[in-house]
């Protein structure tokens, strides 16, 4: 399962790599939507930096959404999909596979917009252990719900408008979750943040145990 | 008389005695005449819960191959519409029963905003079924989003418990009505709760046999319409 994981893992992000799509499209997209934000709400009151966690989860998840888009469209494309099946690949590693691809993407569109609050919004970055905790495991999360609600929605016509809404109520948590331990460190009571890491790991957890479980029937009816 | 029609006799009976009864409630020194919700809300709400709950239990049902029928799928397809409908309304009635007691239509109470995600969980549930033909792909596929939907709701309901108690604490009183209510207002609810059961388990039936008997005609239309192009080119 975790040979299958890698090299599928491995086969997205090289697709990554030479199509450039997270990075024109997506990153772009990510920024511009702190920026929009800014347009948004007064840059000038302060309320930029006390909102900075919640809005940096928000970007995250939208841009989350688009590359989990991006995942499903690799395998629609000239029915690659089918191939991969055929290839005999264990379904739970292409769910992995799958998601892991999708998380390296976001662990680096979160960087980005950690620096991107930090000069627009002059957010202060404390404790970065657990801004980094819970970055990992809110991001395994989305991942994991993301590529789970995209086999869902993989094989239907209408799979892009269709996934916002299967994907965006189920990661309530994560944004939640995340949000609150990343307003926690920020603040500088890092110990606060705790209830909320535990939180985001069980998410974690749950999803890639329901997409390890289920990904294969929903595989084969897509 | 038919079973149906029975059930529905009786959710009609007990839905004008919940309405008959509610309205002779009295007033109450907190709520005024507002307390009268009481009747309906919390039996919308329960009938909500059960409707989605029945929801996942005919889907598994249906992915179970011993128990693989097709009327799992409809059963389920059914009792998710109406959990959708009884989930708005619950809604509904809570805003109005809101504004006069608490001062706002809305508030982002645990409890309410748990509500507001099942709801736009299972929106997305119909939705993925619309989006494809009728057959046992899509049962299977639709079953499998129900049955991820049960899970996501208690871990919904968790974290934005949290949220509220974490952060600034429940602000608002429990809309359990046990300690402030007399009997008379206990009454009515049951009552409230047995007519919404009904009223559901009856809509649920009727609910499934249309759904069949749309898929007996869909299955057959293009013979019989065949069929009929035939007698046709017979008798000119």
């Amino acid at each position: 399962m975790l040979h299958d994981a890698t090299l599928v893992a491995a086969k997205d992000l090289r697709i990554e790599r030479r199509s450039h799509v997270t990075s024109r499209q997506v990153a772009p997209f990510a920024l511009l939507v702190l920026v929009l934000f800014a347009f948004a709400l007064d840059p000038d009151r302060g309320v930029l930096d006390r909102a900075a966690p919640g809005l940096f989860w928000l970007a995250v998840v939208f841009s989350a959404v688009l590359a989990v888009q991006r995942s499903v469209a690799v395998e629609a494309t000239d029915r690659a999909g089918d191939a991969l099946r055929l290839a005999g690949l264990d379904p739970a590693g292409i769910f992995l596979g799958k998601a892991a691809a999708v998380a390296a993407q976001l662990f680096v569109l979160e960087a980005l917009l950690a620096f991107g609050i930090a000069v627009l919004y002059g957010t202060t970055l404390r404790a970065p252990l657990v801004l980094v905790a819970a970055a990992v495991l809110a991001t395994i999360g989305l991942a994991a719900a993301g590529t789970a609600y995209a086999a869902v929605a993989g094989g239907l016509g209408a799979r892009d408008t269709l996934l916002p809404l299967l994907l965006l109520p189920v990661v309530a948590p994560v944004l939640l979750g995340a949000t609150r331990a990343w307003e926690a460190s920020l603040q500088g009571v890092p110990g606060e943040a705790l209830p909320w890491l535990e939180l985001l790991a069980a998410f974690a957890v749950l999803y890639v145990a329901l997409g390890i479980a289920g990904y294969g029937v929903l595989q084969e009816e897509s | 008389m038919k079973p149906t029609r029975v059930l529905g006799a009786l959710a009609l009976i007990t839905l004008t005695g919940t309405i008959a009864l509610g309205l002779g409630l009295p007033a109450t020194e907190e709520q005024q005449t507002y307390a009268r919700f009481v009747a309906i809300h919390p039996p919308l709400a329960w009938t909500a819960y059960l409707a989605f709950g029945v929801t996942a239990a005919a889907s598994a049902l249906y992915l179970w191959p011993r128990t693989r029928r097709a009327r799992w799928d409809a059963v389920a397809e059914a009792s998710a519409e109406l959990g959708i409908l009884f989930t708005g309304l619950t809604l509904v009635t809570g805003s109005l029963w809101g504004r006069p007691t608490w001062g706002v239509w809305w508030t982002w109470d645990a409890r309410l905003t748990t509500t507001a995600l099942m709801l736009v969980i299972y929106l997305g549930y119909l939705a993925q079924r619309s989006a494809v033909d009728a057959g046992p792909a899509r049962a299977k596929r639709s079953a499998v989003v129900a049955l991820l939907a049960v899970v996501v709701v208690p871990v919904n309901h968790m974290a934005v418990e949290w949220w509220r108690t974490l952060h600034q604490g429940r602000s608002l009183v429990s809309l359990n009505p046990g300690g402030q209510l007399d009997g008379d207002f206990v009454a009515a609810m049951f009552l409230g709760l047995v007519a919404m059961t009904l009223t559901y388990a009856w809509l649920v039936v009727l609910r499934t046999q249309l759904a069949e008997a749309t898929g007996r005609t869909e299955a057959t239309a293009l013979d019989d319409a065949l069929a009929a192009r035939r007698r046709e080119a017979v008798t000119t």
